[in-house]
């Protein structure tokens, strides 16, 4: 299959200009982004990064200023608004408000979009206890959407926008408003409307545990433009970009941040690494198994793994104690099998710049607009120091080898106790 | 000391005319604001028809009408009643104006409650594919119907004292029975009967009102 017929929606350099009351500005700059068919997409970004208007232009609800937006094979540029009725009636929606008809009941609200398309009473009424059924809240049918929950209000959210069997759902922001437990509730029927009925999904989102629970493949925005996309395990498994690092770190903590790890060397003075877990979950075996090897003696201080995209995700620090050629040749062969952070010794430490960036990140919902070119192009020769290319040497180890091995706990005490003494605790 | 027998039919009468004169205008002035309501606040920016030029014009006339006091404004469009009506006083003649000015009062109101909707529901429709005029029907009216209904009551309130006031100028009904009858024979009695009237119909009225937005709000 050629990949013409495999994109459900296809930006081509797309641009969308507002006109703000500081001149004009582009919500969205410059985006190319293929979405496929039957895939669950995850747009991620901070408020105002653009992502809303993003998908708004997948449903005409906005249309372009620059580029095209492509929808099953049709463009949209240049339809008029009678077309765009007909494009959109064939995409569903749903929203973080919900944005139900308060007048009209549960089942009148599944039947509204069925009215819109024209479908007679009869049709209408089977349609709509078959949606009820499908999202399981068929005894809420003659209740009113102020008598609901969030999550029942959602449910009802997604039965109307399934109503006309689009192939298309927009998601956006649909579990923001919604409680942890909602919001896995809703998660997996945005998933059983997938697999099930082979919908493709769009999901809009600032949190990257929704993209981590359900999304094949995501796109990074920031300031309009898509900073970094792709299926999701390498992007979380290795973010290239600043923002994508950010969001990655506000949901899998299992990277010391950097306070934690000046905690972690006062307690653990010796050599700290931080071993990403590989993808078939082998890496724990794997290196107790070169510890032992090398005859050096290892403690996990931190970590957490969990799921990406149903496969294990996260990553153990780990001081190692021993022979410090030992230690190296545990690094190094470590190195072969995954993503090692050498985090250095209290004496010599390293720095993880993927800790520093999460310490770095503001509050989930704070403005994207407040990083800068500038600070993302500084970032990235730190990144390149912390992953080596496979096969290069460490530039920290002839350091490092120069210590005996007690010499970090002697060390220690000198660097830190400024800081320690002036602490009150 | 009142002779009843011959001032009750003629307070009999003057409701009648009252009535007449308040149900022309709110059916009249209702549907008019209904529209320039509507009209203002689809044709506002970003919204559903923006359009800053019918915006500005409909804002404008509002504007201009809104202000003059009704007693005023009666004499002031004699001639356009004139025309329209082939006179310049009774209850026939004051219907005119009275429209009018309700169809400004009730355009305001209608607009203040559109505005207060939430923007997220007209989208949610947009996204289904409903045309514009099919959301203004199925959506804006239903989902404001409650607030519409309490301001179409509070409209009532003002019709009727409008109608009063259309009395003073010979427009009959009951501001006119208890100001002949009343203020000009010092007889209080009569005049207080009359407003008896009046407080009666507006609280039957809001009653009314409250019901109907109560069952309209569907909480």
């Amino acid at each position: 299959m050629s990949a013409s017929h495999t994109a459900m929606v296809r930006f081509t350099d797309v641009t969308k200009t507002f006109k703000g009351s500081s001149g004009p500005f582009n919500a969205v700059d410059g985006v190319t982004l293929e979405i496929r068919k039957g895939e669950i997409f995850g747009v991620i970004g901070y408020s105002g990064a653009g992502k809303s208007t993003l998908v708004r232009l997948i449903n005409a609800l906005e249309t372009v200023s620059g580029g095209t937006v492509e929808v099953d094979g049709t463009v949209l540029t240049g339809r008029s608004e009678s077309q765009l009725r007909t494009v959109r009636a064939g995409i569903g929606m749903i929203f973080q408000q919900f944005n139900l008809l308060s007048s009209r009941t549960v089942a009148g609200n599944i039947a509204y979009p069925l009215k819109v398309a024209g479908w007679d009473r009869a049709k209408r009424k089977a349609r709509v206890a078959e949606l009820l059924e499908f999202v399981g809240i068929a005894d809420k049918a003659k209740q009113y959407p102020n008598k609901l929950s969030g999550g029942q209000k959602q449910r009802v959210g997604i039965a109307r926008a399934l109503a006309t069997n689009p192939s298309i759902l927009l998601a956006d922001e649909a579990t923001s408003a919604l409680d942890p437990e909602t919001t896995q509730d809703v998660l997996a029927l945005l998933k059983k409307v997938n697999r099930e009925l082979g919908i493709t999904v769009v999901v809009i989102t600032h949190e990257m545990d929704v993209v981590k629970s359900i999304c094949d493949r995501v796109a990074v925005m920031e300031q309009g433009k898509v900073v970094e996309s792709g299926d999701v395990y390498p992007v979380f498994a290795d973010p290239q970009h600043r923002a994508t690092r950010r969001f990655v770190g506000a949901t899998v903590k299992d990277r010391p941040s950097t306070q934690v790890l000046e905690r972690l060397r006062h307690r653990h003075p010796h050599r700290l690494v931080t071993v990403a877990v590989h993808e078939d979950g082998s890496s724990g075996g794997r290196i107790t198994d070169v510890l032992r090897d090398n005859d050096v003696q290892g403690t996990v201080v931190f970590g957490g793994i969990s799921e990406v995209s149903e496969r294990p995700f996260g990553s153990l620090t780990w001081e190692l104690v021993g022979d410090e050629a030992a230690i190296e040749q545990c690094v190094a062969t470590l190195r072969g099998y995954t993503h090692v952070t050498d985090l250095g010794t209290a004496a010599h430490p390293l720095v993880d710049p993927r800790a520093a960036d999460a310490a770095a990140a503001p509050a989930p919902e704070t403005d994207g607009g407040t990083g800068s070119a500038d600070g993302t192009s500084s970032h990235d020769p730190a990144l390149d120091v912390a992953y080596p290319a496979p096969g290069a040497t460490f530039a920290g180890a002839s350091d490092s080898g120069a210590l005996s091995p007690g010499a970090p706990r002697f060390d220690k005490p000198r660097t830190q106790r400024p800081t320690t003494e002036g602490d009150p605790r | 000391m009142t002779d009843w027998s011959v001032l009750g039919p003629r307070l009999w009468s003057a409701l009648g005319e009252t009535l007449q004169m308040v149900s022309a205008t709110m059916l009249l002035g209702g549907l008019v604001g209904l529209l320039i309501g509507l009209g203002l606040y689809t044709t506002r920016k970003g919204n559903l028809l923006s359009n800053p030029v019918v915006y500005n014009v409909l804002n404008v006339i509002v504007n201009f009408v809104r202000p003059i006091p009704f007693i005023i404004f009666v004499t002031a469009i004699r001639p356009v009643t004139y025309e329209v009506t082939g006179a310049t006083i009774g209850v026939q003649a004051v219907i005119l104006p009275m429209t009018l000015m309700a169809a400004v009062a009730f355009a305001r109101i209608v607009e203040q409650n559109l505005v207060a909707l939430d923007p997220g529901v007209v989208e949610a429709a947009r996204a289904m594919g409903a045309s514009r005029f099919r959301i203004i029907w199925s959506v804006l009216i239903p989902e404001a119907l409650a607030p519409l209904i309490l301001g179409y009551t509070f409209l009532f309130v003002g019709v009727i004292d409008m109608s009063a006031m259309a009395g003073a100028i010979g427009g009959g009904g009951l501001g006119d029975f208890a100001l002949r009858f009343g203020y000009q024979k010092f007889n209080d009695e009569v005049t207080w009967a009359a407003v008896l009237v009046i407080v009666a119909i507006v609280q039957v009225a809001q009653y009314f009102g409250n019901w109907l937005a109560k069952r309209a709000l569907h909480r």
